[in-house]
């Protein structure tokens, strides 16, 4: 099941003109820079804005040459940026306002399970007026949760908020991805937003869709010039299979090999991300005995790409799992680096995202 | 105080407010509603028309309805082709010049009061399954209150106060078309100050009370409707 989209725009500044599937399941993130047409892209499918084209979600055609659903009829959820509350209403008919107008038989996502996953309870009866930004926000989600989308559009819902705040929020989102089955088109142009929720990911640059694909792929792609910034990283889905009690380890497991972090408290079995970033990793040609690093993990060197006349970048691969090492480019000299060569992952620093 | 007469002129001028701004409400919300979506480049143009009678010399407006409504003019001929009679000295002739002549009052109020809500709670709204309709007045008619609220005390108030039109269309016809601001100005013509102050003293005092109204509500039922 996928959402077919193929659209043609023509902007001010860009010209929207893109053709490409997104998959009815998780989390798909819409990644650009601000200005590349991910906004009008969204609206477009909400039916709030017209471009020429055909949009079609599964077997139902929203829009083609002939036809064209009014967004009111379009199962959609939309959250904005601004969480966009009408300010007449409580929080609690603002839920209501979009779940009243939904037939009885779609209402599969009961509203006291849209306030409690979203934690709105205490805040039902209050003016909108009232509400920190991170609570309007959470209103907003509900209330375009209880319509019961088949997709939920999501536009920037964390950019005008404040530090703070988006890591108030992050945690619901990181919820509703975990206990809810609607996928979600998510617009972003933070990459740390989109590494800890998304699970497929949409490029965006000027207009165009450049690359779409598996998070963990997209993020280890040597040819995307955002993946040679500073923060450049590798996403890694692992699961908890054990906990270390004396040390305060979480022991977790990848298709290639296991790894330890910083206690988390999470049960066995859940399932996590990682994000290794590229200069927290070395490699060494033999095992490392009697260092203070605990993860270290046989590669196999698949890709070396020159950053800069000092710099180069090691894609390496254990299983279906890819790691990012950033070495100077006198190392590699020094060690032989190429293409195919074994060697040994240290890794100094594993972030633990949800 | 009051003479019988001055009574029937309050009653057609009440009358004759009351339905003029019932008219200019279903007129002017419409209007107003498009004036604040349309990309329409000569839109300026309309609402250059809309705003003459702000600035335009009630006698000019009255004397081209005149000649508009009567058995000559254009309205008068579609009267008279209709098997009516000429509008002209008639109730409904100053009903149709109050709703001229207050449009602007009703129109510019709502129009603004749209143009500060923005298009995000209709679009909003309709990501929510509400049709147009439907999200208009559960959407903007409640954000767009204080509009509304001025639009409807601005429009009558002003029809109740309007002078120069009705003289020129209405002539002075008492238990007809005679309204108060005329009554005020034959009782000044004949002398009788004492009939003339008492009237005048109510519509000062009436006038005061609905603006008062007005700016109190605004204050009490406004929204912030940016975030």
């Amino acid at each position: 099941m996928t959402i077919d989209i193929k659209l043609e725009l023509a902007k001010e500044n860009f010209n929207l003109d893109v053709d490409f599937s997104v998959p009815l399941k998780g989390i798909t993130a819409l990644f650009g820079p601000s200005g590349c047409g991910k906004t009008t892209l969204l609206r477009t499918l909400a039916g709030l804005e017209k471009a020429n084209g055909t949009i079609k979600i599964a077997e139902d055609i929203w829009q083609d040459d002939t036809i064209f659903v009014p967004p009111h009829k379009r199962a959609i959820g939309y959250v904005f940026q601004e969480a966009s509350l009408f300010p007449h209403l409580t929080v609690i008919k603002n839920i209501e306002y979009g779940l009243k107008r939904i037939v009885a038989s779609n209402k599969s996502i009961p509203l006291k399970q849209a306030v409690e996953l979203l934690d709105l309870m205490p805040l039902l009866k209050r003016r909108t007026i009232h509400l920190s930004g991170g609570e309007r926000q959470r209103v907003a989600i509900a209330r375009a949760l209880v319509v019961n989308p088949e997709i939920l559009l999501m536009d920037e819902p964390l950019a005008a908020l404040d530090d703070t705040r988006k890591q108030e929020i992050m945690p619901y989102l990181e919820s509703l991805h975990d206990e809810l089955d609607i996928p979600v088109l998510y617009v972003s142009h933070s990459w740390d937003e989109v590494t800890r929720l998304a699970d497929s990911i949409v490029l965006m640059e000027k207009g165009r869709v450049v690359d779409s694909g598996n998070i963990t792929d997209v993020s280890t792609r040597m040819d995307l010039s955002f993946n040679h910034q500073l923060d450049a990283s590798a996403i890694i889905e692992a699961k908890v299979i054990a906990h270390d009690e004396t040390f305060h380890l979480t022991h977790l497991e990848f298709s290639g090999g296991e790894m330890s972090v910083v206690q988390k408290k999470l049960p066995v079995g859940h399932s996590a991300r990682l994000r290794i970033l590229a200069k927290d990793v070395s490699v060494t040609l033999e095992q490392q005995t009697g260092t203070s690093i605990l993860n270290i993990i046989p590669v196999m060197i698949e890709e070396l790409y020159n950053e800069n006349p000092s710099q180069v970048m090691l894609r390496l691969k254990v299983q279906d799992t890819i790691l990012l090492s950033r070495v100077t480019r006198k190392s590699a000299a020094e060690l032989g680096l190429k293409i195919g060569l074994k060697v040994y992952a240290q890794v100094k620093s594993v972030a633990l995202l949800n | 105080m009051f003479l019988e007469s001055d009574i029937t002129a309050l009653f057609i001028t009440l009358k004759l407010a009351a339905i003029t701004t019932l008219i200019l409400l279903l007129l002017g919300t419409p209007l107003a509603w498009w004036l604040a979506n349309t990309r329409w480049r000569y839109k300026f143009m309309l609402e250059a028309v809309i705003a003459l009678p702000l600035v335009l010399p009630p006698t000019v407006l009255g004397f081209y309805l005149l000649i508009a409504l009567g058995s000559n003019g254009p309205l008068g001929k579609f009267m008279n082709f209709l098997g009516g009679q000429s509008l002209a000295f008639t109730f409904t002739g100053l009903v149709i010049g109050s709703v001229i002549y207050s449009l602007p009052f009703v129109v510019q109020p709502l129009q603004n009061s749209f143009n500060l809500i923005g298009r995000r709670p209709m679009e909003v709204a309709a990501t929510l399954r509400a049709s147009p309709l439907d999200r208009f007045f559960t959407v903007i008619v409640p954000l767009a209150r204080p509009g509304f609220f001025t639009a409807i005390i601005l429009g009558f108030a002003h029809t109740v106060g309007e002078f120069g039109v009705v003289l020129m269309i209405g002539g002075n016809l008492p238990g007809e078309t005679q309204v108060v601001s005329i009554a005020i100005y034959d009782h000044v013509e004949s002398l009788s100050y004492s009939h003339a102050h008492g009237l005048s003293a109510l519509l000062l005092i009436s006038s005061f009370a609905l603006l008062i109204t007005v700016y109190a509500l605004n204050r009490r039922y406004s929204f912030n409707v940016k975030e």
